[in-house]
């Protein structure tokens, strides 16, 4: 039989048993749950497609098709399939908002996933709060974190906080000048967005009062098409350590064009888009000793082994990047652990479950204080084709930093 | 000094190589295009494609994908746009309905591109190697694209010059009202600027993706970088493209280096305005009677 026929035949013989029965259980239980309905808006187009289409979308796909693979979600004593619904929010605010009002109150799905990146995440924030669907943000990092999950307690805020990013990166600064490893100096440039200016101004007072010297501090606007200029001025600066704060393509180009000029300091570390396949795909063995934000335990088995499903899921066998790509897919699993926990769509019950509950992640163990994990990767490093994370050095699997970096080869 | 001025000329020969098939397009045909930093992604990937699928050198991809490119946009121009030029009772009314209409195809082409690519980011390396000129650093890639982008201006605006095809094209440009009079074809000329426009644009993008990271998503920034410097030089003025174009890579290369890189697009915007502030009609650009 034909798997198109198959299905037809299962739908039909369900059918009539449902139709058999209903005339003999009661009501409520004719009702019971057939399936859990997961929606989502997630920007198919515009400026943030870019990081939706390597962060988030493989991941809500490799979950969804891996838990309906397993039967389902399980609840109580049965499973019953993922049904997924789902909206492009072209990137805005506006849409996502529409999309999630649409996912609310027409489609009545049962759970929301969030959009890509800070800004649309504190957008749909208070939608979801209002709602009362859980809000497990794991694409944005924002100082207000902490706050946010005070005034709306069903959100959890899995990337943390910016100022701790930079504090991490600093506080490895320091630690690497202590082992006399790297000097004073330090060039940093960052993007006139967002994640970059949070960044940037968090670095600022946290380079100072470790007493490093700023040589450059200089930010670039959003689709700079040529950042030559600034590599080229930077490098004659002769900077121990350059520190920029970039989006995806400019992490590329100015990588590229420190490459190109030669600009090789003792720490490199670049923004968004060092942890992404993208970026040993295209520096290949030039990706050695470059760091970068985020990182995962590199040699965990269970990193080791989402890795793989990763890539036999996705399309064109792409891989994970190696930062949120985890934490997204921790969550998801974290979601359905508390789900099964309660054991039906109790959308309070299962916020509740996440604040207090503990999982087991690719991740590892996570528990949530205050809404928010007490681990993170902030700083990550490519070593031997692997993006291992460096810092905080106390995280389990933490890898020692390979210093100086090594000079860039010729391609 | 040398590496700004360099760098800024190098960027700048990027901006006119992108415009010069807009301003054919807009100039002469008339038809704002707006799906047309979509064309040029859709050449970037098509190289991507060779380069990654079958190891074809970019420089050899231009020979496949612009008169691919040449032809979709002949086609394109007689199957979708003739319709819209027979329409329209003047000029000024193409323009309006060709805005419209490929405000439409950009989705088209854009939803295309995100169906076979995803919204993911793509780059490859070729020729990112140094090249020393005059004691500055620069990539080989950058200065092959700008060398091409002379060598392409310089053949364009001889043809245009020099022919008796190109003085037709530039009568069309000028007043297409009049052009029928000397016996000039002003449809059949509209569509080979159209579909020379559409080969300018894939050879952009095939030497753009070289050095540039890019996206399904990112051809409006290509759009918006084309208009500016076609409106700033000059509707359909080849030179008028190359000097705004110029133009707008030294000022930025320029204030990045000496005032601060955040002012470039700023200081790109403001010559943009400064120009049309004195000449309305753009650097090279003729006012309407």
């Amino acid at each position: 039989m034909g798997s198109a026929t198959k299905q037809r035949a299962v739908g039909l013989a369900a059918g009539l048993a449902m139709m058999a029965g209903a005339a003999t259980i009661s009501w409520s239980e004719a009702q019971a749950q057939t399936s859990v309905k997961i929606g989502y808006a997630i920007s198919r187009t515009g400026p943030a497609a870019g990081g939706a289409a390597v962060t988030s979308i493989p991941n809500y796909e490799l979950w969804v098709k891996e838990v309906n693979a397993a039967g389902g979600i399980k609840l109580g004593d049965k499973r019953v399939p993922i049904e997924v619904v789902q909206y492009d929010d072209r990137s805005s605010a506006e849409e996502a908002a529409k999309a999630l009002e649409r996912l609310i109150n027409q489609d009545k799905v049962d759970f929301i996933l969030p959009p890509w990146g800070t800004g649309l995440n504190l957008a749909v924030g208070p939608i979801l709060n209002k709602a009362g669907y859980p809000h497990l943000a794991s694409t944005a990092v924002t100082d207000r974190a902490p706050e946010l999950a005070k005034r709306w307690p069903n959100s959890f805020w899995l990337l943390g906080t910016s100022a701790d990013a930079s504090k991490t990166l600093v506080e490895l600064l320091v630690k690497l000048r202590g082992e006399g490893k790297i000097g004073d100096t330090v060039a940093m440039v960052s993007i006139a967005d967002g994640f970059g200016i949070d960044l940037s101004a968090a670095a600022r007072p946290a380079l100072a009062a470790a007493k490093f010297k700023l040589a450059y501090d200089k930010t670039y606007p959003v689709g700079t098409q040529d950042l030559g200029p600034i590599v080229n001025e930077v490098k004659a600066l002769n900077p121990d350590t350059f520190i920029a704060f970039s989006y995806p393509p400019d992490t590329i180009a100015i990588t590229e064009q420190a490459r190109i000029s030669g600009f090789n300091p003792k720490v490199y570390y670049t923004g968004v888009g060092t942890a992404f396949p993208l970026f040993k795909g295209k520096f290949g063995a030039n990706a050695e000793g470059v760091m970068g934000i985020g990182g995962w335990s590199g040699d965990s088995p269970a990193i080791k082994d989402y890795l793989a499903r990763h890539k036999a899921s996705a399309a064109n066998g792409a891989e994970p990047d190696r930062w949120a790509s985890a934490v997204t897919f921790a969550s998801l699993q974290m979601l359905q652990q508390a789900i099964e926990r309660v054991g039906k769509v109790d959308r309070a019950a299962v916020i509740k479950d996440l604040q207090t509950g503990s999982f087991d992640t690719v991740i590892g163990k996570v528990k949530f204080e205050n809404n928010m994990p007490t681990n993170y990767w902030w700083v990550g490093q490519w070593q031997g084709g692997e993006f291992y994370g460096v810092a905080p050095s106390g995280n389990a699997g933490a890898r020692q930093p390979i210093l100086p970096k090594p000079a860039w080869k010729a391609q | 000094m040398t590496n700004a001025l360099l760098t800024g000329l190098v960027l700048g020969g990027m901006y006119a190589l992108i415009a010069m098939g807009l301003t054919l397009q807009y100039g002469v045909a008339r038809i704002m295009n707006l799906a047309y930093g979509e064309f040029l992604i859709g050449s970037a990937f098509a190289s991507y494609l060779l380069f990654t699928g079958w190891a074809v050198n970019p420089l050899v991809g231009l020979v496949v994908v612009v008169p691919v490119s040449f032809v979709v946009s002949l086609l394109l121009y007689k199957i979708f746009l003739t319709p819209l030029v027979r329409r329209a009772r003047t000029r000024d009314a193409l323009e309006v309905d060709s805005i419209l209409a490929t405000f439409g195809l950009m989705f088209i082409v854009q939803g295309t591109l995100l169906t076979m690519f995803g919204g993911a980011y793509f780059s490859y390396s070729f020729l990112a190697i140094p090249v020393t000129l005059v004691g500055e650093v620069l990539a080989m890639n950058r200065l092959v694209a700008f060398a091409l982008a002379v060598v392409l201006g310089t053949v364009l605006y001889l043809i245009l010059t020099r022919t008796r095809i190109g003085t037709s094209i530039r009568a069309v440009a000028v007043d297409p009202n009049v052009a029928p009079l000397v016996a000039i074809n002003v449809p059949q000329l509209s569509a080979l600027a159209f579909a020379v426009g559409g080969a300018l644009v894939a050879a952009a993008g095939v030497l753009i993706s070289m050095f540039l990271t890019f996206s399904a998503t990112s051809g409006v920034v290509f759009t918006m970088k084309a208009l500016i410097v076609v409106v700033m030089g000059g509707i359909g003025n080849l030179m008028g493209c190359l000097v705004a174009g110029v133009l707008l890579g030294l000022s930025e290369a320029l204030v990045a280096t000496y005032i601060d890189p955040g002012l470039t697009i700023a200081v790109n915007f403001a010559l943009f305005l400064g120009v049309l502030l004195v000449k309305p009609a753009g650097i090279f650009g003729r006012a309407r009677q």
